[in-house]
């Protein structure tokens, strides 16, 4: 199956969202794919704000079902959430059960003013009723496959797909 | 009484040197014939012993049997049972009980029981002190006259060295054998586990191994003063066998015996504190248990008992330190002493005299032996058979066994005991 | 196949599903532990200092020895992860009553208790209670008899990577009564899975349990020979009992010999750090201005045992 371009998608979202950026916006990528994504539209973007980054392994709604996800990294949102417009960044947009998770994270933090959904891929087959506000393209993926984001050594983002 | 011909089995006494095939003839409840029947003789019954051997029932030298006082954890009739269904035909019981065997009303009582029952034979062993307290003497000759074969403390310490030297002058002054288990109360104290490496890693508090030595020593030293007969119980130190060596060389009149569980456990069956291995004296470390092996296949230590101690499920389950020490033997004691016997490359007539005829000679009694004239006490038994230890096959009330799981040689397929049959396994 | 090291601790496909002891533990559930904990420091930092994750759990603290300390930091761990705590100080009812231990711990599995933390005087009480309750509810050691204290292990030894990095090239010296110790004992076992190089005994001979060489540590009852280049002194809490069992004669002299000073202290590396499981006695283990001076890192050790406790649950719970 013929990929897209992620870094064309990237330049897309770039320009998408640069009318709409101010110097209070704040932008959290979701770990890891979503960090990713998120560090090169920060940077692009030139954001006031630092970044922050999501794990979710903690807010999950599976993990009576898998215990405790293997590698969990640490939360950081190096900035006050009350009241701030926020951009969730996350890779690919599936069954929306990430996002949820994302978004009970960021309330723990604060009352944000507003949450808009940044993804650079949709690939359908919600599950949740979660849609993007910003997004690079939709792609249908067979099942049994996982759409994830790649960053080489060199920081080029390249999209992938792998079994599940 | 049954005339009985054994037949077609094959005969190890040790006493006698005898590891032969040979018949059996009982009559009178007595030995009356070898090999070939005595003139006249007609047998009531014949018991078919092809391919087992023939020998002389177990002497035990230390079961409990818990009675008087003890009913919650066994009985009587289930430990009688137990031992017959062992293979075991003459046992010694500790005077340990509730209360001690500390008056003549109290073993006539246990004996008159006992021989009612009609299986194994019982001889007590009475309290060297009231209550065993350790401070007054007890009636020793009144209690030997109701038949008491020794004089012990079982298991409560004897820490004033002064009235164990005046327990044994009067001992030896009527010619009575006292039994002593060494192991010095302040150097025990607290103790539940052997006091190295394994110990350490647990967590558990330790018993050294000096607190038997050390206690031995004055024990050994006292035997030289008063000449009193001592039989050391229970031995559990690598040094402590070297001592009984030094000793039997200068002829001082000692004999000793150890557990048959302490033949083939160490500190290292402990595992994650299981408590079947919480045991008195404790586990020691693989050199001790060779050092204890090797010590009974040289003669050094006279027998191999199982120290028979039913202990109730409740009293096991608890944490390691909580739990009541002790493990079940009757039924294991056979079992335990094949499998010692072929790992010490000895031969079966050497390795059973350990458990029939020396300590029948420690406890001085007729048994022990199947010479002609002998009581007909006799353990038939497949040497070649292995069984696996389960609380359903064990007869005895304590299910309480190290051994659980284990796979072990020797199943018993008849006990007689003066000549009749106890026990034939179905 | 089960190790029979995990000695029940670990599934038969290597999940933890109990934490009893450090010891046999592979070194990649305790990084992971470790790495875990991490996460969670952040937590405390913000608005709602709570994750969702134990959430309809229920953990009851059953604490057969007392300890007000240890059952408050597991109880912040439990509710911070959301869980329900249920606090039973058993020393005060059903087993002085004469119930078992073992049926006490049968009618709490029947209130839906889904972990245990568990606290007892003897040795092994923990693996007994494993054993008998199974692996779908999960026991956590709080600390039993002198065997072990795995929290504890494994907060000591975040506290020494948090400062130190890399136990790869590190002296750590143990000061105190190991022969009762189970913070010692669980402590030794973590620094030999994570593969400190040495890992040092310090106290008199009354104090060391026999063999203590095997559990892999240098003995030296020198306390100035072992504090020679160390980069982190841990002190052990002495108890006042010792002084009655004749293995002491007094606090004043074991303080002389065996109490951290800052003079004693400047034999270390000028960068060590110096730790104590708490509560510490001042002026008989150490002296009040090492405890509050500028090696010392006693309270940090008590934000990262909550971490580390949280860690702990958090992965438990999953399993």
């Amino acid at each position: 199956m013929q990929l897209p371009d992620a870094e064309a998608l990237c330049a897309e979202l770039v320009k998408k969202l640069r009318p709409v950026v101010t110097p209070a916006t704040g932008m959290v990528g979701i770990h890891t794919g979503g960090a990713w994504l998120a560090e090169r539209l920060h940077r692009e973007l030139g954001l006031a704000i630092p970044l922050g980054r999501l794990d979710i392994s903690f807010y999950r709604d599976d993990y009576r079902k898998s215990g405790l996800h293997k590698s969990v990294k640490a939360s950081q949102i190096p900035f006050d959430v009350a009241d701030r417009r926020l951009l969730l960044v996350d890779d690919v947009l599936y069954t929306g059960r990430t996002i949820r998770a994302a978004m009970n994270e960021l309330f723990d933090y604060g009352r944000p003013e507003s949450i808009a959904l940044v993804a650079l891929i949709d690939r359908g087959e919600r599950q949740l009723p979660i849609c993007p506000q910003y997004c690079g393209a939709t792609l249908a993926v067979a099942k049994g496959k996982m759409l994830r984001l790649d960053r080489n050594d060199a920081g080029k983002l390249s999209l992938r797909l792998d079994d599940d | 009484m049954t005339r009985v011909h054994i037949k077609g089995g094959r005969l190890v006494d040790p006493k006698h040197g005898v590891d032969r095939p040979a018949d059996l003839y009982i009559a009178e409840g007595r030995v009356a014939g070898i090999a070939s029947a005595p003139r006249g003789f007609e047998a009531d019954r014949v018991v078919d012993a092809t391919g087992l051997v023939v020998a002389p029932g177990l002497v035990d030298l230390s079961a409990r049997l818990r009675e008087p006082g003890l009913e919650y954890k066994a009985t009587l009739e289930s430990e009688m049972v137990a031992a017959v269904a062992g293979g075991v035909t003459s046992l010694a019981c500790p005077p340990d009980t509730d209360p001690p065997l500390d008056e003549p009303g109290l073993v006539e009582m246990l004996t008159r029981r006992a021989s009612s029952l009609n299986l194994a034979r019982v001889y007590p062993v009475g309290a060297l002190t009231a209550k065993l307290e350790g401070e007054r003497l007890t009636e020793m000759a009144e209690l030997r006259d109701h038949g008491c074969i020794a004089f012990s403390q079982a298991e409560v310490p004897l820490a004033d060295t002064q009235i164990l030297w005046r327990a044994l002058q009067y001992a030896a002054t009527f010619g009575l054998a006292v039994w002593l288990r060494p192991q010095d109360p302040h150097l025990a104290k607290g103790g539940v586990a052997h006091d190295g490496e394994v110990a350490t890693r647990l967590g558990l508090p330790g018993i050294p191994a000096f607190a038997e030595t050390i206690a031995l020593g004055a024990i050994l030293q006292l035997v030289r003063v008063t000449g009193t007969r001592v039989h050391l119980c229970r031995l559990s130190a690598r040094e402590s066998v070297e001592m009984i060596r030094a000793a039997k060389r200068d002829a001082l009149p000692v004999t000793c015996d150890v557990s048959a569980h302490h033949l083939h456990l160490s500190e290292l069956d402990l595992g994650y504190f299981d408590s079947h291995c919480h045991v008195v004296p404790p586990f020691r470390s693989q050199r001790d248990r060779e050092a204890l092996s090797a010590g009974l296949a040289d003669g050094t230590i006279d027998a191999v008992c199982s120290d028979h101690t039913p202990v109730d499920d409740d009293a096991k389950q608890l944490p390691f330190g909580e739990s009541e020490p002790g493990t079940t033997g009757l039924e294991l004691l056979l079992p335990l002493t094949l499998k010692w016997s072929r790992e010490a490359r000895l031969p079966l007539v050497q390795a059973l005299a350990r458990a029939t005829s020396e300590p029948a000679r420690i406890l001085g009694i007729d048994a022990g032996h199947l010479g002609v004239g002998a009581p007909a006490d006799i353990c038939i038994f497949d040497p070649e058979t292995y069984f696996t230890v389960a609380p359903s096959g064990l007869r005895s009330q304590g299910k309480n066994t190290p051994f659980l799981g284990y796979e072990l040689p020797g199943v018993v397929r008849w006990t007689l005991v003066a000549g009749e049959v106890r026990f034939e396994r179905g | 196949m089960t190790n029979p090291q995990s000695q029940g601790q670990l599934s038969a496909n290597g999940e933890l599903v109990h934490l009893l002891t450090l010891e046999g533990l592979p070194r990649e559930i305790i990084v992971r532990i470790l790495d875990t904990a991490q996460s969670f420091l952040g937590v405390t930092e913000r608005e709602v200092k709570k994750v969702p994750l134990l959430r309809g759990m229920s953990v009851f603290n059953v604490f057969f020895e007392n300890s007000t300390r240890t059952r408050t930091t597991f109880e912040i761990a439990a509710k911070r992860l959301s869980a329900d705590v249920i606090n039973l100080n058993v020393s005060t009812s059903s087993t002085t009553k004469g119930e078992t231990l073992l049926d006490t711990v049968d009618n709490l599995a029947a209130m839906h208790a889904d972990m245990f933390v568990v606290r007892h005087s003897q040795s092994g009480a923990a693996h007994m209670i494993a054993r008998h309750v199974g692996p779908e509810r999960h026991v956590i050691n709080a600390g039993d008899g002198r065997h072990a204290h795995p929290t504890q292990g494994l907060l000591d030894a975040y506290t020494i990577r948090h400062y130190k990095k890399d136990f790869s090239g590190l002296t750590v010296a143990i000061v105190g009564d190991i022969l009762h110790s189970r913070v010692a004992r669980s402590l030794i076992h973590v620094l030999n899975i994570l593969g400190t190089p040495e890992v040092r005994v310090i106290a008199p001979q009354t104090l060391l349990p026999a063999g203590v060489e095997s559990l892999g540590v240098r003995v030296f009852p020198d306390m100035r020979k072992g504090l020679a280049g160390a980069d982190v002194v841990v002190m052990l809490r002495l108890q006042n009992e010792r002084m009655r069992g004749a293995l002491l004669p007094s606090a004043q002299e074991f303080f002389k010999y065996y109490g951290l000073t800052p003079e004693k202290l400047a034999l270390a590396k000028p960068d060590a750090i110096v730790m104590h499981p708490g509560p510490m006695n001042r002026g008989i283990e150490i002296d009040s201005a090492v405890a509050d001076g500028p090696h010392s890192v006693i309270l940090p050790q008590v934000t990262f045992g909550i971490a580390v406790r949280m860690a702990v649950m958090s992965i438990l719970g999953g399993a």
